[in-house]
């Protein structure tokens, strides 16, 4: 326990005024999909599984489709290319890093609408050469997802040997490829998989991009569906934070379960 | 991928000239596919971007679209951006320090730490439309908490649905804020050692007095860079706006918007690329402070 940690009252008090900062708006839109008419009932949670109105919850399967698999190319984006250019950076141009991790982490300072103006044209073009499938979109979003999953790489970079490793995995005969698949990215598996967690939850949030580019995804399909029925919208909303609620426990236990190796 | 090398006992393949040149060659094509990516889709789209607001629709270099910046209804939407952040930010900040201060009571590797953690994750990066729609369940004209306050004789709404207008946006950002700056904030609080507490009360010191001397100056170059960053944070923010106000553009995002998505007027692509280049400056600014008082925080933790 930390000496400097405030009271056992204030923390309460504290909890207490945040929290209800936090629960009145998620509890009020639980309660708001229990509506019915003047009293409640599970009606607006039954409906999603009632085939007379499939239809108008179409577009949000599309849209989940849709990000599910631009969530896949985007975390392909962050382990094939992103990752392996991290550890060549770390183990071959230790100079290069300062300029590297202010490139990775320029994302945050640019406006995503800002990207989208610049990206538009870009996109114009690469619909022609690609078609206008919404997978394209897995391009711009590579992009948005570079600072979180390079902090992640990083701290596992930072808490591995890597170079002791991979120097003793070529010395006993091991080419760059077997370093760096069954090596080295072995040890950085919490951090890898912190940084693919975090992508998917990025990527199943992102709205800005999609919506200005007319892509369907999750987030666009959310907003067609609350035009017509609010209830729908609420539920689903639910239903995705709870998910990335669960996703971002993961990385907790992850992280604790790395923590607790390095410190045994 | 290279085959294995021959390596002799005392490590000399490493050291041998030409073989050296050949892999730090290989090494440096290694960086390429990044580099190109990198390239092609943050560098070429930021500099397109800003280059736009150079131009006119036929090509020709111009600055009446920044010169537009100066239109009083731009300028407008600009301050009521700036207010909106501001605010958020500070509110933000502090609410956000509060807990921050609350969870060094907790166990670092306590399921109540984790799911904080997780939670402050959630709300900072998964807000967007569905914040948005939360609030119009909450505080909407047909919300839940309307309706309750309805009931007991107060009418939130008695000025007009402020919800789908500027002042609506408040509580949606500050609720994305303070889980921000809880993540942003907390490493510097964790940072402080309990031995300058303890060195404080050897020394004579109150358990006030340590945070007025030791605790709070030394938090307060990290205190400023967070907030910085939520002002950047919220001046960026897109989704939650666009979900809850369906149309206008109070704020510069949706003027960016409208300014894209305009089919009336032609050219207008041109002014979404000055309003990107003012956007630009205001976020680079503050992230240049950012990044000056951030080195000054840094001297502390570590």
């Amino acid at each position: 326990m930390n000496r400097l940690a405030p009271s056992r009252t204030t923390r309460w008090v504290i909890g207490i005024l945040v929290g209800a900062f936090f629960a009145i708006p998620m509890g009020s839109t639980l309660l708001y999909t229990f509506r019915d008419g003047d009293g409640f009932s599970p009606v607006h949670w039954a409906a999603l599984f009632d085939p007379a109105r499939a239809a108008l919850y179409a577009p949000i399967w599309t849209g989940l489709g849709n990000s599910v698999v631009l969530s896949v190319l985007t975390v392909a984006i962050v382990l094939f290319v992103l990752a392996p250019t991290m550890v060549l950076v770390h183990l071959r141009f230790p100079r290069l890093r300062p300029g590297f991790e202010f490139l990775v982490l320029l994302p945050i300072s640019i406006p995503a609408i800002v990207l989208v103006v610049g990206l538009a044209p870009i996109y114009l073009q690469l619909g022609r050469m690609l078609g206008t499938g919404t997978w394209t979109l897995a391009f711009a979003y590579g992009i948005t997802v570079l600072p979180f999953a390079y902090r992640a790489i990083q701290a596992s970079i930072d808490a591995v040997d890597i170079r002791t490793l991979s120097e003793a995995a070529r010395a006993l005969g091991a080419g760059w490829g077997t370093v760096l698949l069954r090596v080295i990215a072995p040890n950085l598996r919490s951090g890898l998989l912190a940084a693919s967690l975090i992508s998917v939850a990025v990527v199943l949030g992102e709205f800005t991009i999609a919506s200005l580019l007319n892509r369907q995804v999750f987030q666009t399909a959310l907003v067609v569906v609350k035009n017509s029925d609010g209830y729908a919208a609420a539920v689903f909303t639910l239903l995705a934070l709870a998910f990335a609620f669960v996703l971002l426990i993961v990385i907790g236990i992850a992280g604790r379960a790395r923590a607790g190796k390095a410190g045994s | 991928m290279t085959t294995a090398t021959p390596v002799t006992p005392d490590g000399a393949e490493r050291t041998a000239p030409p073989r050296r040149g050949a892999s730090h060659l290989l090494a440096w094509l290694g960086l390429a596919p990044f580099l190109a990516y990198v390239l092609l889709f943050l560098a070429l789209p930021t500099v397109l971007a800003l280059a736009s607001g150079l131009f006119d629709s036929d090509g020709a270099f111009t600055l009446d679209n920044v010169a537009a910046l100066g239109d009083p209804v731009i300028l407008t939407t600009f301050w009521s951006s700036t207010w909106l952040s501001l605010l958020t930010a500070v509110v933000g900040a502090v609410l956000g320090a509060l807990v921050c201060y609350a969870m060094l009571g907790l166990s670092e590797t306590g399921p109540m730490r984790t799911a904080v953690d997780a939670a402050a994750g959630v709300f900072a990066q998964f807000g967007g439309v569905m914040l948005a729609f939360a609030f119009i369940a909450t505080i909407g004209l047909q919300g839940v908490v309307t309706q309750l306050l309805t009931g007991a004789g107060i009418d939130i709404f008695a000025d007009g649905p402020w919800i789908y207008e500027l002042p609506g946006l408040i509580l949606p950002y500050v609720f994305f804020q303070i889980p921000l700056m809880v993540i942003t904030f907390m490493p510097a609080l964790s940072a402080l050692k309990p031995q300058w507490a303890e060195a404080n009360l050897t020394l004579g010191g109150m358990r006030a007095s340590f945070w007025t001397r030791v605790g709070i100056p030394v938090l307060a170059p990290s205190f400023l860079a967070c907030t910085l960053l939520l002002f950047a944070n919220a001046f960026s923010s897109y989704a939650t706006a666009a979900a809850l106000a369906s149309q206008g553009s109070q704020i510069v995002p949706l003027q960016i918007r409208t300014a894209l998505t305009s089919e009336t007027v032609l050219g207008r692509e041109n002014l979404a690329g000055a309003l990107a280049l003012g956007m630009i400056v205001v976020v680079g600014v503050v992230m240049w402070l950012y990044s000056l008082v951030q080195r000054r925080a840094a001297r502390w933790q570590g």
